[in-house]
């Protein structure tokens, strides 16, 4: 087991196991409860995405981005739509790109949702999780609405959105929004500001800027480092440009900035931020159409293109290369989590098996995404 | 239970030894079983009030499937527990790992035995009933760490490790802030004890209120109880998130449930020491004093224990909904830094107290103030 | 910093090694020597107005007509809102480049990807195994003549 270095035992965390956010396994060798070493394995999940998407046509591909972040399936099906749309050079009507800035936003915070709940979890504190699920449930409703999918939606198409929002959605999703808010006090009072969760979290696995550069760090994680860099923001796609919305950064609250609980803490301002989107957008939204002219047969013509949208988890980009057929000649996925996770070998050394569980928790990975 | 065994025993007169000790033997066991049957129907008892309790802290309903309001899912629970395959891992050590649970078991269950449910039901009145349940309850460490190493598995053992450190660590604090407080009646007996918190309009008599000290004691004792038990914020030994389950990752079926029993049975016997103790026992708040049939005196007695200890429990579960977890590091600082320290001081301030005052409490100073 | 100056500021400095600029693809592209590619790289990272501290993303494609394998480098600076790709055409039969995880540490899982999934060789990559296929796994699965197995190990795939 143990070889030369015999002063450590070495400890397979994962595949199965109950914090790693889904078939991770860590390699760890720990002296007693410290950490010395840790080596990720990753493919478990691995099944061939970008080689499917030379086999199938470019609409066929938009079911498979859904299985890439299943917590923000929207948001992967509208950076893979805007790709193929810029190749194609379609321009998406305005309805058509404020529905989709509804669904990416609302989707936004479903993971959020989710990523503070397990990281709560993960902290052993299981109640924030399933308050998290209760406020997820109506933000899955909306969309089983919209698109009669509770997951996997499948409902940002290229050109537009599969179809236009059913009747009484938009009051339902205003009452979502009335609800919503109060909650996110609610967390704040039972677990954000709870000393033990600070105590575990503040100081823990702090990412400085260069370091989250260097390791390709992007979203939540990156902006937890003090870097104000949303794509939104920055590079604004669909109509984001005309929204009024403020990017939250790390400040450190708790202790050095870029670390855990600034980290967690991100993904409860940006629930914020992004209920105040939606409300813009649903005021926004005028009778057209929702999506686009599309041709039957896509042809797009050859060319390359890199597409990039901020996702929840940070910046999903496709890099798609036409030969001028009507399937796709090479589609690289770049997923947020895979540069994320490069980082925790680095992080991890010399903490405790404890703090192991919340690097991974609050950088909030996927794993998915990492394995296509 | 002794002087009722040694009365049956008297009234046979001059029968022979084989017949008194026979006698005596069929007495104990009868009574064992009789305590064992209330021990395990509390322990169902427990299971369900934990779910539901967690159910309605969580905001979701909680059993309500067998039986009315799903009071029958421990029954079901349990016929559950023992179809179960039992699987012993082949690489694990045999004779440890079979002999943890029912040690873990005996020991929970051993300490009922000098607890006093009311002024005439108790099991056996010893003399020294409170150094007793610590001897008894120690015992449980032992055995986790029988099992944790019997399974010859890695986050057993350390949960394991965890374990015996915490348990033993804490048990410091225990001692010291129990000490505080029986240096009052100057007793271990659970009968002088609770006697000599009689009167005083009811509660103001409870060691809870005699002085500073001990007040101070029993949240001391209180915080270092939960530890004692493994129960969330300091639940660390089978932190679920961090090493799966702990010590009883590899057991399955019964002998997982006679883990999970001990673990309740831990509570109520803390629970029911702190009631003892600090809460005033069985005394009978208010109507204490009035004149009444034995019988429903008894059963008053017994209700109020009752009510007493569960409330505390209830605080535990409260507790544990709503805290996470510390990490063991902290968990031991809390230990060290603060409560072995608090609790000591606290122990020389209650000496110095019943010195001062010779043992007089703070409502008899103040009623000594008003007679004169 | 528009992309036709971040060409010539290279070509500037490093002459013969880039050799192409290609306006068509998006965001427009610089075709680099394979030799000079962590020079290069490393220049864009330090220089100062050019900033590329991110390495965005790092693919390679299979450019089976052209007889080629090209690993394709996405570079971004979020200070100066620029970004530009770099391409390095590898000869396909045994692609070989030098790694650029000394430039930006992410390198090496994205190295260990594109050697996985179409066999490229990162010279000097201090651990470059696969990273999504079994270990022992034969091929290069993403190479445009990639052959399916019928079996690996006992079961059929």
């Amino acid at each position: 087991m143990a070889g030369a270095d015999e002063k450590f035992m070495q400890v397979s965390m994962g595949p199965q196991h109950p914090s790693t956010h889904g078939v991770l396994r860590l390699l760890v060798k720990t002296d007693g409860e410290v950490l010395s070493s840790i080596k990720p394995y990753i493919g478990y999940l691995h099944r061939g995405l970008e080689k499917i998407a030379e086999r199938v046509t470019y609409p066929q591909f938009t079911p498979f981005t859904d299985r890439l972040d299943y917590l923000a399936s929207m948001n992967c099906n509208l950076a893979y739509a805007m790709t193929v749309e810029r190749l194609l050079g379609i321009e998406v009507p305005r309805r058509a790109q404020i529905i989709r800035v509804i669904m990416a936003e609302l989707n936004r915070i479903s993971s959020h949702l989710i990523a503070f709940g397990s990281l709560s979890a993960d902290m052993g504190a299981f109640t924030p999780f399933l308050f998290g699920i209760r406020e997820r449930e109506f933000i899955n409703d909306l969309f089983e609405m919209a698109c009669g999918a509770r997951l996997t939606y499948n409902y940002i198409r290229i050109g537009g959105v599969s179809q236009d929002i059913p009747g009484g959605f938009i009051e339902k999703a205003r009452e979502f929004l009335d609800y919503f808010p109060p909650k996110i006090k609610e967390y704040n009072d039972l677990i954000s500001y709870n000393s033990i969760f600070i105590k575990r979290l503040a100081d823990i696995a702090v990412i400085r800027p260069e370091d989250a550069f260097d390791y390709g760090i992007t979203g939540p994680n990156l902006r937890a480092s003090g870097i104000p860099w949303d794509l939104r923001r920055d590079e604004p796609y669909l109509v984001y440009g005309e929204l009024d919305f403020e990017v939250p950064v790390g400040r450190g609250e708790m202790g050095s900035t870029g670390d855990a609980w600034d980290r967690y803490m991100m993904r409860i301002y940006e629930m914020e931020q992004s209920a105040k989107i939606v409300r813009q957008c649903l005021a926004m939204l005028e009778p057209g159409d929702h999506t686009a002219k599309v041709p039957k047969v896509l042809k797009p013509p050859a060319g390359e293109v890199y597409v990039r949208a901020e996702n929840p988890r940070g910046e999903l980009g496709f890099y798609l290369i036409s030969d001028g057929s009507t399937k796709p000649y090479r589609l690289r996925i770049r997923a947020p989590s895979f540069a994320t996770l490069s980082i925790v070998p680095k992080l991890g050394k010399g903490v405790m098996i404890a703090d192991l569980v919340a690097i991974i928790g609050s950088l909030d990975i996927i794993l998915p995404e990492i394995d296509r | 239970m002794i002087g009722l065994v040694r009365d049956i025993v008297t009234s046979l007169g001059n029968a022979g030894p084989l017949v008194r000790l026979l006698v005596t033997v069929a007495i104990m066991l009868a009574s064992a079983l009789i305590v064992l049957g209330i021990v395990l129907l509390y322990e169902g008892f427990a299971t369900y009030a934990e779910r539901k309790v967690a159910g309605d802290i969580q905001a979701r309903i909680g059993p309500n499937r067998v039986g009315p309001y799903g009071l029958l899912q421990f029954v079901a629970d349990g016929v559950k527990l023992l179809l179960k395959e039992d699987i012993i891992p082949f690489y694990a050590d045999r004779w440890l790992f079979v002999l943890a649970p029912y040690i873990v078991f005996t020991a929970s269950f051993a300490a009922f035995v000098p607890l006093s449910y009311s002024e005439h039901v108790y099991v056996a009145d010893l003399n020294v009933g409170v150094l007793y349940i610590i001897a008894i309850s120690s015992v449980v460490s032992m055995a986790i760490l029988m099992g944790s190493w019997g399974s010859n598995n890695k986050w057993s053992l350390f949960g394991g490790m965890r374990a015996v450190a915490q348990i033993i660590s804490y048990e410091i604090p225990i001692v010291l802030s129990l000490l505080a407080a029986v240096i009052v009646p100057a007793s271990l007996d659970m009968k002088d004890i609770i006697g000599c918190q009689a009167g005083g309009l009811g509660i103001f008599r409870w060691l809870l209120f005699n002085n500073p000290f001990t007040l101070l004691a029993f949240f001391v004792y209180f915080i270092a109880a939960i530890a004692e038990v493994n129960r969330t914020p300091f639940d660390i030994p089978e932190a679920e998130s961090e090493i799966v389950a702990g010590y009883h990752t590899e057991y399955t079926g019964m002998r997982f449930a006679f883990f999970f029993m001990a673990e309740y049975g831990d509570m109520f016997v803390v629970s029911a020491l702190a009631t003892t103790l600090f809460l005033g026992g069985w005394q009978v708040p208010f109507i204490g004093g009035l004149a009444m049939p034995v019988w429903l005196r008894e059963l008053l007695e017994v209700a109020v224990f009752f009510g007493k200890v569960f409330l505390l429990i209830y605080v535990m579960m409260w507790i544990r909904w709503t805290l996470p977890r510390l990490r063991v590091d902290q968990l031991m600082d809390l230990c060290w830094k603060y409560l072995t320290p608090i609790a000591f001081f606290n122990l020389i301030g209650a000496s110095i107290w019943v010195l001062a005052f010779h043992g007089k409490g703070v409502y008899d100073l103040i009623a000594g103030l008003y007679a004169h | 910093m528009e992309a036709k100056k971040i060409y010539e500021i290279l070509s500037g400095r490093f002459g013969s090694a880039i050799q192409q600029f290609q306006e068509n693809t998006l965001p427009p592209s610089i075709v680099v020597g394979h030799q000079a590619i962590v020079e290069v790289c490393d220049f864009l990272k330090k220089a100062e107005e050019l900033e590329f501290l991110s390495l965005i993303c790092l693919s390679a494609v299979d450019m089976q007509e052209k007889g080629k394998m090209a690993v394709v480098y996405h570079l971004g600076s979020m200070r100066q809102r620029h970004t530009i790709v770099l391409k390095v055409e590898l000869d396909r039969g045994s692609p070989h480049v030098r790694t650029v995880g000394t430039v930006w540490p992410v390198a090496a899982w994205y190295e260990r990807e594109a050697y996985d999934l179409l066999g490229v060789v990162f010279d000097g990559h201090p651990d470059l195994r696969r990273i999504l296929m079994p270990e022992d796994w034969e091929g290069y699965p993403l190479r445009k003549d990639y052959v399916y197995p019928k079996r690996y190990h006992t079961w059929d795939v």
